[in-house]
């Protein structure tokens, strides 16, 4: 692919004229995907697919076309010529972009991680087989992925990844333990390691469950849980343009008027290895982005369009400016207190389906998912029916956040939207006061 | 479109006979957003996705392969790792499958239009949504005021070793605008029918912008107004949703849990089960006698309208609840084979890399006889809301809390005033059977949604839903600040 890539990009670049400028971008993927329903297959996918956008730009004017590559170099470039074609005559018909970013040269970079990952013919039986028994439910996917990222000023950049996930429960009638077990390198022994976690924890759920009143309870917010909160966030929380346009939730937060707990820490942290560096402009983010320290927030995620449009500081976020790979800090509650220190409540593992109920109030609602328990004296008593919750982020993770834990887990992106998703969280865990359930 | 330029018969002819059945999925979309945000150009984008999926049914199982390649090289390839795929599932497959559920069809289907897409003048089409955007500029405190449309060119060709020969092109226009109000403390939108919500069928011939700049002036007015009005009550009342919600309503409480492979469990690891059993078709009375939903891949214009589904299933109209009982579920010929239960014809993949799974199309309420007016006039202690904005439930499609845009509260017969942050929740059939009335044909409305997620890998799907103003009777409604 990369001899292909280069090939494509000097081809096409060597066409611009004077005041043209152009990027390339590609998202590839060789995947293999697996569904699995009663531990057997239900379907399986062999993909090839290799999104490859031509940003344009020319007199303050630009679009961006985006096509499949072939895989020939001599049809992969006609068809790059006749896209270049469309995207002069598209720019002339527009009006000028007052926030259109001319291009730069902002580096390049070189960045590939192998794996050993199963073939094709050993996919089935490496999941199934040690699962036999269960009532599994799950999804694999595994192979490789590309973002590349080059412009007619010489920035060029590669990001290649081999890795895999299984993504999957384990059910006892209606209730289901989660579970996730993903890396770049399969083992036998860990896969079968985790699937006996997560037969324990099933267990839990052969009780009896418990049908609790809507309420205000104590909770225990497992790492899997605080990733789904934290999963919300995305949705204009941290976005520069969402505050500055009218629909950010953290408005408050960022103005002073509303501050978190100082427990509550969040970054963005590169270092974790989940996703490339770079952005579809080639910009390369910090290391290490503060966005909320002890409570109060720092910075935005703000891409240069943003900061051309409204006068701030770039610091390298995507065109949607969502969180790539956020870490929240972990804090000081071990492991071994966790129930202790819930003492009575609620054993939160999952949540579901989130969405902002007011976003003015960064109230949230969703629902419990999965294995959560009621907790009487630091002792699990039963699995609970599930339960709709709505509450605002500005308490929860502010004056009712009581401790974090002293560990976080890696939970890697497993969307499959359009393209396999990169990226990923490393998140701990939380206890809450008077969280409120409502359904 | 280049790829009609192939000649499918010719590559499935070349692939070898090793497999039960044989199917080539070629898909090619062009999707275009042009967007425009405070009268400067914001996102003018176009992609080209164009593929073929290679499916093989081998011992009992399929597998599927996809590829940008379209080269017999490249099909041949595909087909190898299709056919391993399904020969080493075999042996762990969920069912065996036979060529059955893979009918010979042949047809060709084509969404209504006038006027292509493709010949639209991009500068004069920008130029309109300009101007929606400066019709929404009636105060200073009107601070996002955006258009844009989503326009897709979209063919598919489907051809197998039994014999279909299906064509399908699709014209699809998602027209969204909306309006921003913030006054420093708070801020209240105000969208067309609900954010992306204004999905059809159709072509360029319903490009209107005196129709967009009316409509935005409208909503800049509603979000100003929004911004002054105090918020939703919390309590018990009487509630009626407009169109533009009952759209999401459907969607989630009707739509998501009668998918035949979610009640089969094949999502639940995903988007999750439904409380819908097997045993409850032709048993389970899910709304009241005024409750009939069909879907309808028919009706003309509507978003998810076709006449072949991906398996190459004949697309015909089905009664889903009649008169409140639960008789047909969504499922396609391999559902329906596993379930041993009536279904529809809507295994429906997102695009040449996905596999095929239920989904929705067309879910729409049927019309009944009562006016809004009359509606209103009834209650004497309720609320109208519209155009959502909020949407979550839970895995098992019971416990939903919805949001809206805007609502005006109804006292003694009688619409009043206007409260902003409307929410909505309950139990699935507990509110289905509080239906207590539903709108005539002549106030039936037909929106859509480009945005539907769900499946391992993750596919997004376009769903149509039509539906008159309902009643519902006693429901608990709050605002922002409880």
């Amino acid at each position: 692919m990369k001899p292909l890539w280069n090939q494509l990009g000097q081809s096409l670049f060597s066409e611009l004229q004077g005041g043209e400028e152009a990027s390339l971008n590609l998202e590839a993927e060789s995947s293999l995907y697996f569904r699995l329903n009663g531990n057997r297959v239900r379907q399986n996918t062999s993909l090839e697919q290799s999104w490859v956008s031509l940003q344009y730009q020319r007199e303050g004017r630009g679009v961006n076309l985006s096509w499949i590559l072939k895989g020939d170099l001599e049809k992969d470039r006609q068809e790059a010529l006749a896209w270049l074609n469309k995207a002069r005559a598209q720019t002339q018909a527009l009006p000028p972009d007052p926030h259109l970013v001319a291009m730069a040269h902002h580096g390049s970079s070189q960045t590939e991680f192998t794996g050993e990952l199963l073939p094709l013919d050993k996919v089935v039986e490496a999941l199934a087989s040690p699962a036999e028994g269960t009532d599994l439910a799950g999804f694999y996917c595994g192979g490789r992925q590309i973002a590349a990222q080059q412009n007619s000023l010489g920035q060029d950049h590669w990001f290649s990844t081999e890795s895999f996930f299984m993504d999957y429960s384990l059910y006892h009638g209606s209730k289901a333990a989660k579970s996730l077990y993903a890396g770049r390198s399969w083992s036998a022994a860990e896969w079968e390691g985790n699937l006996d976690r997560t037969k324990a924890q099933l267990k839990n759920l052969e009780k009896p469950s418990m049908k609790l009143k809507p309420g205000a309870y104590r909770v225990y917010l497992a790492p899997g849980a605080v990733n789904e909160v934290l999963g919300l966030l995305s949705w204009g929380a941290l976005s520069a343009a969402a505050w500055k346009q009218g629909w950010c939730p953290f408005k408050k937060l960022a103005e002073g008027e509303q501050s978190l707990s100082p427990l509550f820490h969040l970054r963005e942290n590169f270092a974790l290895g989940l996703d490339a560096k770079f952005n579809a402009q080639g910009e390369i983010s910090p290391d290490s982005l503060e966005l909320i320290s002890e409570g109060r927030l720092k910075s935005f995620l703000v891409n240069s369009r943003s900061a051309k449009e409204y006068g701030l500081a770039a610091n390298g976020a995507n065109g949607q400016e969502t969180l790539r790979s956020p870490e929240i800090r972990p804090g000081s509650l071990q492991r071994e207190q966790i129930l202790k220190e819930l003492d009575r409540g609620l054993w939160i593992s999952n949540l579901h389906y989130m969405n902002w109920s007011d976003r003015t109030l960064a109230r949230a609602t969703g629902m419990t998912r999965y294995a959560c328990f009621w907790v009487e004296k630091g002792e699990i008593v039963a699995p609970i029916q599930d339960l709709r919750f709505d509450e605002s982020l500005y308490e929860a993770f502010g004056s009712k956040l009581r401790a974090v834990t002293d560990f976080s887990e890696t939970e890697p992106s497993i969307g499959t939207y359009g393209t396999r998703s990169r990226g990923g969280a490393r998140v701990p865990g939380m206890i809450i006061d008077d969280w409120t359930f409502t359904l | 479109m280049k790829f009609l330029d192939l000649d499918p018969h010719s590559l499935l002819q070349a692939l070898p006979r090793q497999a039960d059945w044989i199917g080539l999925r070629f898909v090619d979309e062009l999707t275009s957003f042009r967007s425009v945000r405070n009268e400067s150009p914001e996102k003018m984008t176009q992609s080209r996705d164009c593929g073929v999926m290679v499916e093989v049914l081998a011992e009992g199982h399929f597998g599927y392969a996809g590829t940008g390649d379209l080269s017999p090289s490249g099909l041949q390839k595909a087909f190898a790792q299709a056919l391993a795929l399904a020969r080493t599932s075999s042996k762990r497959k969920v069912h065996g499958f036979s060529p059955a559920v893979r009918p010979p069809s042949k047809g060709r289907y084509r969404s209504p239009r006038q006027q292509e897409l493709s010949q639209v003048d991009l500068a004069e089409l920008v130029s309109k949504l300009q101007k929606s955007t400066a019709a929404m500029k009636i105060s200073d405190q009107v601070v996002t005021r955006h258009a844009l449309l989503m326009l897709v060119e979209h063919d598919t060709v489907f051809v197998s070793s039994n014999g279909s020969e299906i064509s399908q092109n699709l014209s699809l226009v998602t027209l969204d605008l909306s309006a921003t109000a913030a006054d420093g403390k708070d801020s209240q939108t105000r969208s067309y029918n609900g954010s992306f919500a204004r999905a059809q069928q159709a072509g360029a011939e319903i490009f209107r912008a005196d129709e967009w700049t009316q409509e935005g002036e409208k909503l800049a007015r509603e979000a100003l107004e929004l911004l002054q009005s105090p918020n939703c009550p919390s309590d018990i009342r009487d509630l009626i949703l407009m169109p533009d919600q009952m759209l999401l309503q459907i969607h989630e409480s009707i739509g998501h849990p009668l998918e035949m492979d979610r009640i089969l469990g094949d999502e639940r690891n995903y988007a999750g089960w439904s409380f819908v059993k097997p045993e409850d078709f032709g048993r389970l009375q899910y709304g009241s006698e005024l409750m009939t939903v069909t879907f309808d891949p028919t009706v003309s214009g509507e978003f998810a309208s076709y006449d072949f589904d991906d398996g190459g299933t004949p697309a015909r109209r089905e009664v889903l609840i009649d008169k409140g009982l639960l008789v047909r579920g969504l499922g396609s010929l391999e559902s329906q084979t596993r379930l041993q239960a009536p279904g529809v014809a809507n295994f429906r993949s997102a695009s040449w890399s996905r596999a095929p799974i239920d989904r929705m199309a067309n879910i729409n309420l049927e019309p009944g006889t009562t006016k809004l007016a009359d509606m209103i006039s009834s209650v004497e202690k309720g609320i109208l809301m519209s155009s959502n904005r909020s949407w979550s439930i839970d895995d098992y499609r019971n416990k939903f809390q919805f949001g809206c845009e805007t609502a005006q509260l109804i006292e003694n017969g009688k619409l009043t005033k206007r409260v902003k942050n409307p929410n909505y929740r309950g139990t699935t059939v507990e509110f289905w059977n509080k239906l207590a009335a539903v709108g005539p044909r002549d106030e039936w409305e037909i929106h859509g949604s480009p945005y539907c997620g769900k499946g391992e890998p993750n596919q997004i799907i376009r769903v149509g839903h039509a539906s008159p103003p309902c009643l519902f009777r006693n429901v608990e409604v709050f605002g922002g600040a409880s």
